[in-house]
């Protein structure tokens, strides 16, 4: 079986939870046997030794196929326009939608060229690459959803534009993935696909060992300073401000509980001048974009590790604190809820009974120890190898039985 | 001959409301959660009252009158007759009604549900002397048999409840509990002179209590005709059926819409068709059935989950944690002599509250789920702290006031 893939950029080159998903779903779906031509779009050709390291174990099965283009996750019309500038290049879009067109246009003579059994699109931004290399193959199309316009801007200001190019993959794919129940209702709610057409197939975390630098924050821990620990992009979805307002008000009970933020975005500079305005600039730290081992170390230095996000398709953070022995909090409104059902919950909204919950953590060590023990248990259940096998599974319904 | 012995359980908790860490010194009204939620103990009374107590009381009455023979027995918790008395005095006075037919006995329990026996021997007795005051004083009755918060047994208590000066205790059936003998006997608990031993036969009530709307269970529907046959075909081999069952299992756990109601208007008169059947109360059944033999049970069992154990209240680190914490602050609470604190401990002491704790079943999300009013057992655990918290702070206060005050006494006696 050989799938064309039309992914996103692979750790270390990530700027979120898309590319950890697609290396750990590709990986698994290799070591099941499956073949997969990835498609990545990238402003640099990837270098072939990271390929071979990611894939080391299955390098045959994974052709990574690189296409210049300026587009990455996350990314705004805003964004595009000044990543643009920066590369002061003709050859991409002149705009982020004329980008999506453009790479169409490009999935569309790889689907001419390549032989494959099935095409597989990662989020709206490959959804019209996923569409044109189905038109013109006549292959089934599965998107998966990682995450919807209604996920990115809380409901607010949705783009029109993206709306309807998620809905268009939304309806045209033959089959549907999203990564938890939680998004299945989101996609049934606000795009209207029929919900029998949807599989849920949860995200998970590798399981390998955990590395880790000593660090001055476990000293810190070591001492008796209770951490409390943020880990996302600091944008609206991921309710930074709702941490900084449960921190507030932590604080006002407890003032020696240090708050750290890692992460970087659009909101970087709203939030730290809101820990400013709010009088607890000293007790919370931001550590900017972290990875592997210095994201490790902050894991394993917290007491506690809090998702606020406001709306959350999956959440792979609380699977990677938990392997890191850290207890997690996280808001109900996100589908990873669903395989850990012993975390704290709490609505994002509730500043009140967050802080309940944070001090509660911290002060009851008896709590934390069963958090810890369970939520392990349940971090542990989650593999990506399952997540390959439903999607094996999936890819054969489409194909019929002879795959 | 099988006689028909039923006990109902009548019980409803007072629900730690949501209690946050910033409640603690400064508000010490742990349950009175006023809103639309089941937090809200008197609106969940007010609901089983008009679901469950006063329709099955309508019912039961109607067949007392009916049926001279027919006879049954209730357990109250304190906790219910306490909130009964305060917030529905209709619901009193119609369960008075049953008791005063002279055939509907009242049998002893801890006056707080809880499981002082594991943990106080001095606080379970005072906690059983506190309940039949209460039951004499509502119902006019003085137990003679005991029953242990959720049928909690073993060898020990039934001698502790023998010293105590009952006649009879109830105990849980299951097989694995039992092995070859049969629950359908009496039994002289290991080690006991006189009290004799009732066991609940969990197959026949289980098939009411959790079957009867069952769907999916082969004998469903079940009628009371074929129920009746199921108790007279031990005719011959057995001296008491007992079906012991939360009184909630009519018209609450099993909804007015399944015909739990008219299975119940016809039992009487079904199983009484057969000569040879009666029905009795426990202490009817003690007085005429002999205890055909020994029952060992050194390790605790109860009525609760597929163990039959302790495992539902004590399976955790966390329910190990509370109830630790809990019943050392025992000798600091009495020392008060302040009787609304002494009181809350007590209703800190429910089973429920450790019950809403359990992690055992919760990924699986059945019953313990059903019963749980919070949204896990980490949010149950976390107020009940937080209320412990306070419950020191108060107890603190108040041994220190009264040292204080003891300290500060003008001393007459140089004057």
């Amino acid at each position: 079986m050989r799938v064309l893939m039309f992914g996103w950029e692979f750790p270390p080159f990530n700027s979120g939870g898309l590319g950890v998903a697609c290396l750990g779903l590709t990986k698994a779906l290799a070591q099941e046997g499956v073949e997969v031509l990835f498609v990545l779009p990238r402003k640099l050709p990837v270098s072939s030794s990271s390929m071979r390291f990611l894939f080391a174990d299955q390098e045959a099965k994974v052709t990574v196929k690189n296409l210049d283009l300026l587009l990455t996750p996350y990314i705004t019309s805003h964004g595009y326009e000044e990543a643009r500038r920066r590369h002061g290049s003709s050859l991409y879009g002149t705009g982020l939608f004329a980008e999506v067109h453009r790479y169409a246009r490009l999935a569309e003579e790889i689907a001419r060229r390549e032989d494959f059994d099935v095409i597989h699109a990662h989020d709206w931004l490959s959804f019209g690459a996923g569409l044109a290399a189905k038109e013109v193959s006549g292959k089934p199309l599965v998107v998966h959803v990682h995450a919807t316009e209604f996920d990115r801007t809380g409901g607010n200001t949705i783009n029109q534009y993206v709306y309807e190019k998620e809905r268009e993959g939304l309806h045209a794919a033959d089959r549907v993935v999203t990564v938890s129940t939680f998004t299945k209702q989101m996609v049934v709610d606000h795009y209207g696909v029929n919900p029998t057409k949807i599989s849920v197939i949860h995200n998970a975390v590798e399981h390998d060992e955990r590395r880790c630098a000593p660090s001055g924050f476990l000293a810190l821990k070591n001492e008796g300073t209770k951490i409390v620990l943020f880990v996302g992009r600091l944008t609206l979805q991921k309710g930074p401000d709702y941490f900084l307002r449960a921190a507030k008000r932590v604080l006002t009970y407890d003032r020696s509980i240090l708050f750290l933020m890692a992460g970087a975005g659009d909101m970087e500079r709203q939030i730290m001048e809101e820990a400013a305005y709010l009088g607890i600039a000293d007790r919370v730290l931001f550590l900017g974009f972290l990875r592997d081992e210095e994201l490790g170390e902050v894991y394993r230095s917290a007491d506690l590790f809090v998702m606020p996000s406001v709306s959350e398709p999956f959440g792979i953070t609380p699977l990677e604190a938990l392997s890191y022995g850290t207890p997690v909090l996280i808001s109900k409104q996100a589908g990873v809820g669903e395989v850990l059902p012993h975390a704290l919950k709490v609505d994002f909204w509730d500043i009140e009974e967050m802080a309940n919950q944070i001090l509660a953590a911290l002060s009851y060590p008896v709590l934390r120890e069963v958090l810890i023990d369970e939520g392990k248990r349940d971090a542990a259940r989650c593999s990506w190898q399952d997540s390959a096998r439903s999607v094996i599974t999936l890819y054969q319904h489409l194909l019929g039985p002879s795959y | 001959m099988p006689s028909v012995c039923l006990y109902f359980q009548v019980h409803q908790p007072l629900r730690i409301k949501k209690y946050r860490v910033f409640d603690i010194g400064h508000d010490s009204d742990y349950f009175n959660e006023a809103g639309e939620n089941n937090l809200n103990n008197k609106r969940i009374l007010r609901k089983v009252a008009e679901k469950s107590y006063l329709p099955a009381n309508a019912v039961l009455l109607e067949l007392l009158r009916a049926f001279p023979l027919f006879k049954l027995s209730f357990s109250f918790s304190g906790m219910v007759l306490a909130q009964i008395q305060k917030e529905a005095p209709d619901v009193l006075r119609s369960f008075q009604m049953l008791t005063n037919t002279g055939r509907v006995e009242v049998l002893s329990e801890t006056s707080h549900h809880s499981l002082a026996f594991l943990y106080s021997q001095e606080e379970f007795r005072s906690q059983v002397r506190l309940h039949d005051e209460l039951i004499r004083h509502l119902f006019h009755q003085i137990p003679r048999v005991f029953r242990n918060t959720e049928l909690i047994y073993n060898n020990e208590l039934a001698h502790v409840v023998e010293d105590l000066g009952f006649l009879g205790i109830l105990a849980e059936g299951a097989d694995h509990v039992l092995g070859w003998r049969s629950p359908t006997f009496l039994h002289r608990a290991k080690d006991t002179t006189r009290i004799k031993v009732m066991l609940k036969h969990y197959r026949l009530s289980d098939d009411i209590a959790f079957r009867f709307s069952s769907k999916s269970w082969s004998e469903y529907p079940l009628t009371a005709e074929k129920f009746a046959r199921w108790i007279s075909a031990h005719n011959g081999n057995g001296h008491v059926i007992n079906l012991f069952m939360d009184y909630e299992t009519f018209g609450e756990h099993q909804w007015a819409d399944t015909g739990i109601f008219d299975f119940l208007r016809a039992f009487p008169r079904e199983v009484l068709k057969h000569p040879d059947n009666d029905f009795v109360t426990p202490s009817e059944a003690i007085a005429r059935y002999p205890a055909v033999g020994e029952l060992d049970i050194p390790h605790f069992v109860s009525w609760a989950d597929v163990e039959r154990d302790l495992s539902a209240w004590r399976g955790n680190p966390l329910q190990h944690d509370a109830l630790a914490k809990l019943y050392a602050m025992e000798p600091a609470v009495l020392a008060t002599r302040d009787l609304a604190l002494i009181e809350d401990w007590r209703r800190l002491q429910a089973s429920d509250h450790f019950y809403y704790m359990c992690t055992k079943w919760f990924a699986d999300g059945d019953v313990h789920k059903y019963f749980n009013p919070y949204g896990s057992p980490y949010e149950a655990f976390i107020a009940f702290m937080n209320v412990i918290n306070d419950l020191q702070l108060r107890v603190g206060r108040a041994n220190r006031t009264g040292t204080e005050a003891l300290l500060t006494l003008p001393s007459y006696s140089h004057s």
